[in-house]
């Protein structure tokens, strides 16, 4: 064995330089949400927890956070509701346009999303001042626009699963006697189940993270966590923002977490 | 049981033809090949069997039972793919159950037929196992157990032994063909391999370009072929090209008049004989003979293949015993002799 190669030791202290740019500032959130002093500081005088103790009691935080839960789960239950069909459709009959409307479904990733909400607002007021119907400003309007983030997430991910479970095992499942519906249920779902949930964490991820879509549809007192993280910090820069940020990380890397146990995600993207 | 009828069946793509007027009879019991190149035709003509296809026109009948219309779940057909396609998330035992689950038999019916099976291709020690902790051989019996459970009328394989080594392919083979006799069910079987039909099939379908060249034992096939390109794909086949003059007699394109056997109308053709029925000799006798020049030489062990070509450019092929002294070397002026009863005429 010789010792590292100067090649060698350039290209490990990149690949370090690269983690630490990006996991840094998500470790400084974590070490500043610690810290006694009300005032930024460097270094802190001395740590301490009450922070969190805080934001818990905020109203604004407490019933964000509950926001942002309810709509993330409606926004993942209604995208995979749709999602699933429109990728099994799309993926399994070969009809004219499908192409078009998998672009449609996934555009909502590519339209930037201060574009779309803004977009999502005036046609809500559109449509209430055509029908009186309101949407703006309500729970529905919020998780319709949710749905709208989510989607692309679960579409792709369920049709990167149905591509890679072949066509094969449902053909055998219809020589073996099975009609259309048995041969979704025992066979394509069961196959295809890790791809669904790892679609509903990211899509719950998504809309649990999502502040430019909601920034015009949001009513006043049913902001969401990232809403309500913005509005504090309008006015204040205290490490309770810190706390309430931690919070924030520990659900989303957990969902990642999770998602990759069920499908490896570097085979998606 | 019962045999299957295809009567005229055709299938196109838009206005290309993917099987093109096929006309079948498999009898009851028999082992039939649908044997070809890559997009002749064979594996939509399975699949019409199977229904995944519809026939653009033709019928398909199981016995007296006419099963063109009637979708794949409804048809009562055993099915073995191509990698076996074994379901992934279920146990070897309730890949053998599935078909008997979703037609509703009860419980202890399913059980007792899983064990009858699984021993039948001696599966039943890996009942539990997952089809991932199989070897490819393993599969292969799980997927026919699978197949035959509930009492198919026929049983229809794809490029079966496809995914298998070779050594697995020929010891496989044997297998199959020893339960699919014991089951006595009609199965027609695909496969681009040559070796493989003639080894295990009762008879075999040659197909090329969507049609149905011919149909017959392996010997059949093998020796009276019905066109140039069933001369060609069933073993080796030298072709001399030229034209038929008379009854029994053919005119090379270099002029030398040769004779054969069997009937032919007239016009272009080509005189074909098997490479092993041909010798070379120093000089041959006129109407079953042509001068060559040998252009490689290659040992076999037990045969060495001699590479000629003709005055004409014919390219020839002879193989014979290898033997040591005397051999035949590359360059030598020799003659290509055969047995005018070996010597058949193809258009």
């Amino acid at each position: 064995m010789g010792g590292l190669s100067l090649g060698r030791l350039a290209f490990l202290s990149l690949v370090v330089a690269i983690f630490a740019f990006v996991i840094a500032p998500l470790l400084t959130i974590v070490w500043v949400s610690f810290f006694s002093e009300k005032i930024l500081a460097f270094p802190p005088t001395g740590y301490t927890v009450t922070w969190y103790a805080r934001a818990s009691e905020m109203a604004d935080f407490y019933n964000g956070f509950v926001m942002s839960l309810k709509v993330g789960v409606c926004a993942t239950l209604a995208s995979l509701a749709i999602g699933v069909p429109a990728a099994l459709a799309i993926e399994r009959f070969p009809f004219p346009g499908r192409e078009t409307i998998r672009q449609v479904l996934l555009s909502p990733m590519y339209v930037p999303a201060i574009v779309a909400g803004a977009a999502v607002y005036i046609y809500f007021i559109e449509l209430e001042i055509l029908t009186t119907f309101q949407l703006a400003a309500t729970f529905s309007g919020l998780v319709i626009a949710h749905t709208l983030v989510a989607l692309p997430w679960t579409l792709r991910l369920v049709c990167a699963s149905l591509v890679s479970a072949n066509t094969v095992s449902e053909e055998a499942a219809r020589s073996l006697g099975a009609n259309a519906l048995q041969t979704f249920f025992y066979v394509t779902l069961p196959i295809i189940r890790p791809g669904m949930i790892a679609a509903a964490m990211f899509s719950f991820i998504a809309s649990f993270s999502d502040l430019e879509k909601s920034l015009f549809l949001v009513g006043p007192g049913k902001t969401t966590l990232p809403i309500a993280i913005l509005n504090y910090l309008e006015w204040s820069l205290d490490p309770t923002i810190a706390a309430v940020a931690t919070v924030q990380i520990l659900i989303i890397g957990t969902a990642l977490i999770v998602s990759d146990r069920f499908v490896k995600l570097g085979k998606v993207f | 049981m019962a045999g299957v009828t295809l009567n005229n069946i055709r299938k196109t793509y838009g206005t290309l033809p993917a099987v093109d007027d096929v006309s079948l009879d498999i009898r009851d019991g028999e082992l039939l090949a649908l044997l070809g190149p890559s997009g002749c035709g064979k594996t939509t003509t399975l699949r019409m069997i199977a229904g995944f296809v519809a026939p653009t026109s033709g019928t398909v009948k199981f016995g007296e039972r006419d099963v063109t219309r009637l979708p794949v779940h409804k048809r009562n057909v055993g099915m073995v793919f191509q990698g076996y396609a074994l379901f992934p998330h279920l146990t070897v035992a309730k890949n053998v159950e599935f078909g008997l689950r979703v037609r509703g038999w009860d419980k202890p019916k399913i059980a007792a037929r899983v064990i009858e099976m699984l021993r039948w291709v001696q599966m039943e020690s890996m009942a539990e196992r997952s089809p991932r902790a199989l070897s490819g051989g393993q599969q292969q019996r799980v997927a026919l157990a699978r197949a035959m459970a509930n009492h198919p009328d026929v049983l229809l394989l794809d490029e079966p032994f496809s995914a298998l080594d070779a050594k697995l392919r020929t010891q496989m083979r044997t297998e199959i063909r020893e339960l699919q006799r014991q089951a006595g069910i009609t199965s027609v079987f695909v496969t681009h391999d040559q070796e493989e039909a003639m080894a295990i099939a009762d008879r075999i379908g040659v197909m090329s370009h969507g049609k149905l060249e011919q149909l017959g034992s392996a010997e059949d096939l093998y020796k009276r072929p019905v066109s140039r390109f069933v001369a060609g794909f069933i073993g080796k086949c030298n072709f001399i090209e030229g034209r038929v003059t008379g009854p029994g007699r053919f005119e090379a394109t270099n002029g030398s008049m040769l004779q054969f056997t069997g009937a032919h109308a007239g016009g272009a053709a080509a005189l074909c004989f098997r490479p092993e029925h041909a010798v070379l000799t120093q000089s041959g006798t006129p109407g079953n003979s042509m001068p060559v020049t040998v252009k490689a030489v290659t040992y076999l062990g037990p045969v060495t293949e001699y590479d000629l070509v003709s005055e004409a450019g014919d390219r020839l092929l002879v193989s014979a015993s290898s033997s040591g002294e005397g051999a035949p070397k590359e360059g030598d002026k020799l003659s290509v002799d055969w047995r005018i009863g070996d010597a058949f005429v193809v258009d």
